[in-house]
C-alpha cells in the first residue's frame, strides 16, 4: 500500500513528493495506527468519490444556470454551516451507527467546495470563447466538453482537493458514530484522558492530510 | 430578389431588457432610444435596421461604440437573437431556422473572426484552426490537412505546435483567421477582428485581408469603427448610430453626400483624394479608334481633324487600351512615313493608362505631368475614358468647397 501511495505520488509530482509520502506512511506505520489509518484513507476516498460524481455534474448545472446557482447556493451554504451533530442523529437513526453513516455525513459536509469551485470554474470561462464555439456551429455538449470543462478543470481540481481536506476533517466526527479508523485512537484519548493516544490519532489524520493534499495539488497544477 | 444579394436584412430590431414587446410599442410612438432607456431601463441594440449585402463585396459597419454592431453583426448568425425582423441568407430567413438547421448553417455557411480572437487557450495553434471542421465531424486526416491549408493560407506555417499564448497579437489573429477559413464558409463575419492590433500590423492585416479576398471572393461584413479602415478594405460601408443605420453606400457615395452631421463628422479630416478614385470621375468624352487591319496614320488624322479634341485615344477590337496620339505626333508620323502605315508609329511615347480603382492621390503626379487626358483602364485593361487636369481640378474643387461649408456648419453649432 505504502507503495502504491508512492507510485500515485511519484507519478503526480516527482521523485522528492514519493519519498516524502512513504516516509510519512512509514511513520503512520510505526506509530502503530496502519490499520486504522487504511480504514480512515478508504472512508475518505469512497467519500470523496461519490463527491465527485454528484458534485461535478451539479457544479457544471449551477454554473450554467442562474436560476440552479440561485437554488444551490443557500443549500450549499446550509450543508457546510449546520453542525455536523445536527444530521448525525438522523443519519445514525436510519442507518445505525458504522461505516455507512460515517461515509454518509462525511459527503454531506464535503461535497460543497466540489459543487461551488466548479460552478466557478464554469463561469470564470471567458464568454466569448463560448460564443465563438458557438458560432461555429458547436452544440451545447460541444460548448461543454470541448471548451467549458477543459478550461474550468484547474478549479474543479482545485474543489476536489478542498473537498479532501474537508472529508478528512470529518474523521473525528465519523469515529463518533463508530466509523472506526483514525479518529478512533482521538476518541478513545478522549474518553480515557490519555492525552498521548489522542495526539498520535490527531497527528497521524494531519501527516494523512499533507500527503493528500500535496498528491492532489500538484495533480491540480501539472495539467 | 437580386442573384447578387447574398445578405438581406428587414426591419431588424434588439432590444435588450425584461420587456421588448414594450420598447417596440414605444418606438412605434417614436421615442428615441436614450427616451426609452430613461423609461423603461430597456437599452434598444438595434433600431429597425435594413440593407443588403452583395455576394462577394466587402461590407464594413461602422460606428461609434455602442451603436450596435456588434449586435446587428450577432444577430446575423443569431448568436443574439433578434427581437424582430428578417435575416435572409441566400433566400432563408435565419430568424425562422429551427435549432438543428440553425446549427447546420453556423457549420457550413458563416464563420466568426472575434476582437478578442477567442482562441483556445487549451489547444494548439493546429487544433484552433481545425475546430469548426471538428465540430462539423470531418475525420482527423482531412481535418489536418485543411487546417494546415488554412494556417499556410494566413502564413503560419511551422507554428502548427505552439500554443496561441506563445504567439504575438498579429499572429493569433492570423490563427483566427484561419480558423474561420478552414470550414470555407460564404460569409466571413469579422467583429471589429483588427481593432486590437497596433497600426502597423492591423494594416499589414488588412492587406493581408484583401490578399486572400482576392483569391477567394467571399461575403465578409466586417465591423469597425476606424475609418481609414473602412475606407481602405470596405466596398460598401454602412454607417450606424445608436442602433440606427444611418447611410449605406460607397465610401465615394458617402463622402460626397453625406446623409447627416454625424456620418459627415466621422469623414471630418478625410482627404478626399484618398477616396475618390479615377473611376469615380472618368469621363468618356474623347475620341477612339479602335485599331483594325486599316487603322492607319491617315484614319487617325481624319477622325481628329474632325473633332474638337487633340488627342485620340487607341483601342483594340476588344477595347483594350493601346495607345495615344495626337495631332502633332500624327503630322510628325505622317513626315516620316507613308500615311498608310499602321497607327502605332504615332503612338506618344510616355502615355501610360491608369486604373479605375487608382486614388485621386495616386494619379495626380500623372495628371499633373502630362499635357494629355490620362486615359483610364478597368481591371480587365478595357478602355473606360479619360481623366483631364480640367475634371480633376474642378473635382478636388467641389469636395473642398463642401468640407469648408461642413467645416464652418460644425463650427457653427
Ligand atoms: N447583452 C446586453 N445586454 C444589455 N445591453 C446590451 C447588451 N449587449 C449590448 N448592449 C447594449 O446595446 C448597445 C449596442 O451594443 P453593441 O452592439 O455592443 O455596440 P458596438 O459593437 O457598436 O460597440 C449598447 O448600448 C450596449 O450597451
Ligand atoms: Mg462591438
Amino acid at each position: 500500500m505504502i507503495v502504491i501511495i508512492g507510485l500515485i505520488a511519484w507519478r503526480a509530482s516527482g521523485v522528492w513528493l514519493a519519498l516524502f509520502s512513504v516516509i510519512t506512511m512509514t511513520l503512520i506505520g510505526l506509530l502503530g495506527l496502519w490499520q486504522d489509518s487504511m480504514t480512515t484513507l478508504a472512508m475518505v476516498l469512497s467519500s470523496v468519490i461519490f463527491c465527485a460524481i454528484a458534485g461535478v455534474p451539479l457544479g457544471i448545472i449551477a454554473g450554467r444556470s442562474d436560476r440552479f446557482e440561485g437554488f444551490m447556493r443557500p443549500v450549499l451554504d446550509a450543508m457546510q454551516t449546520t453542525p455536523a451533530f445536527v444530521y448525525l442523529v438522523p443519519i445514525v437513526m436510519l442507518f445505525s451507527v458504522g461505516n455507512v453513516a460515517g461515509v454518509l455525513a462525511t459527503i454531506i459536509f464535503a461535497v460543497p467546495p466540489i459543487i461551488r469551485l466548479t460552478s466557478l470554474g464554469i463561469r470564470q470561462v471567458h464568454p466569448e470563447l463560448v460564443e465563438a464555439a458557438q458560432a461555429f456551429g458547436a452544440t451545447d455538449w460541444q460548448v461543454l466538453k470541448r471548451v467549458q470543462v477543459p478550461l474550468a478543470m484547474p478549479t474543479i481540481l482545485a474543489g476536489l482537493n478542498q473537498t479532501i481536506m474537508m472529508a478528512l476533517s470529518m474523521v473525528v466526527i465519523a469515529a463518533l458514530i463508530g466509523a472506526g479508523g483514525l479518529g478512533s485512537p482521538v476518541i478513545l484519548g478522549l474518553n480515557t484522558l490519555d492525552i498521548g493516544e489522542a495526539v498520535i490519532g490527531g497527528l497521524s489524520i494531519v501527516l494523512m492530510a499533507i500527503v493528500l493534499d500535496r498528491i492532489t495539488q500538484s495533480m491540480a497544477k501539472k495539467r | 430578389m437580386d442573384v447578387d444579394d447574398k445578405i438581406i436584412v428587414k426591419n431588424l430590431y434588439k432590444i435588450f431588457g425584461p420587456n421588448p414587446d414594450k420598447a417596440m410599442t414605444l418606438l412605434g410612438q417614436g421615442l428615441e432610444k436614450t427616451e426609452i432607456f430613461e423609461r423603461t431601463g430597456m437599452t434598444v441594440g438595434v433600431n429597425n435596421a435594413n440593407f443588403t449585402i452583395r455576394s462577394g463585396e466587402i461590407f464594413v459597419i461602422m460606428g461609434l461604440s455602442g451603436s450596435g454592431k456588434s449586435t446587428i453583426v450577432r444577430m446575423l448568425n443569431r448568436l443574439i437573437e433578434p427581437t424582430a425582423g428578417e435575416v435572409i441568407v441566400d433566400g432563408r430567413d435565419v430568424v425562422r431556422m429551427s435549432h438543428d438547421e440553425l446549427l447546420k448553417f453556423r457549420l457550413h455557411s458563416m464563420s466568426m473572426v472575434f476582437q478578442s480572437f477567442a482562441l483556445m487557450p487549451h489547444m494548439t495553434v493546429l487544433e484552433n484552426a481545425a475546430f469548426g471542421l471538428e465540430l462539423a465531424g470531418i475525420e482527423a486526416d482531412k481535418r489536418r490537412t485543411r487546417a494546415m491549408e488554412a494556417l499556410a493560407q494566413v502564413g503560419l506555417e511551422g507554428w502548427e505546435d505552439s500554443s496561441p499564448a506563445q504567439l504575438s497579437g498579429g499572429m493569433q489573429q492570423r490563427v483566427g483567421l484561419a480558423r474561420g477559413l478552414a470550414v470555407d464558409p460564404e460569409i466571413l463575419l469579422m467583429d471589429e477582428a483588427f481593432s486590437a492590433l497596433d497600426p502597423l500590423i492591423r494594416t499589414e492585416m488588412q492587406d493581408e485581408l484583401l490578399k486572400l479576398q482576392e483569391q477567394d471572393k467571399r461575403t465578409i461584413v466586417f465591423i469597425s469603427h476606424d475609418l481609414d479602415e473602412a475606407l481602405r478594405i470596405g466596398d460598401r460601408i454602412a454607417i450606424m448610430e445608436g442602433g440606427r443605420v444611418v447611410q449605406v453606400g460607397t465610401p465615394e457615395e458617402i463622402l460626397q453626400n453625406p446623409a447627416d452631421d454625424y456620418v459627415r463628422a466621422f469623414f471630418r479630416g478625410v482627404d478626399p483624394t484618398n477616396v475618390i478614385s479615377a473611376g469615380d470621375i472618368v469621363r468618356d468624352t474623347h475620341p477612339t479608334l479602335i485599331k483594325t487591319k486599316v487603322g492607319s496614320l491617315r484614319a487617325a488624322q481624319e477622325l481628329l481633324s474632325n473633332s474638337e479634341h487633340d488627342h485620340l485615344y487607341v483601342l483594340d477590337a476588344k477595347r483594350r487600351f493601346l495607345g495615344v496620339v495626337s495631332s502633332d505626333s500624327l503630322r510628325e508620323a505622317i513626315a516620316e512615313h507613308a500615311k498608310d502605315n499602321p497607327i502605332d508609329l504615332a503612338f506618344i511615347k510616355d502615355a501610360r493608362a491608369i486604373n479605375t480603382a487608382d486614388s485621386m492621390q495616386d494619379i495626380l503626379p500623372e495628371v499633373a505631368s502630362r499635357n494629355w487626358p490620362i486615359p483610364v483602364v478597368d481591371t480587365d485593361n478595357h478602355y473606360r475614358g479619360v481623366v483631364s487636369k480640367n475634371r480633376f481640378l474642378k473635382t478636388l474643387h467641389r469636395t473642398e468647397e463642401r468640407l469648408d461649408e461642413q467645416q464652418g456648419e460644425m463650427n457653427a453649432a
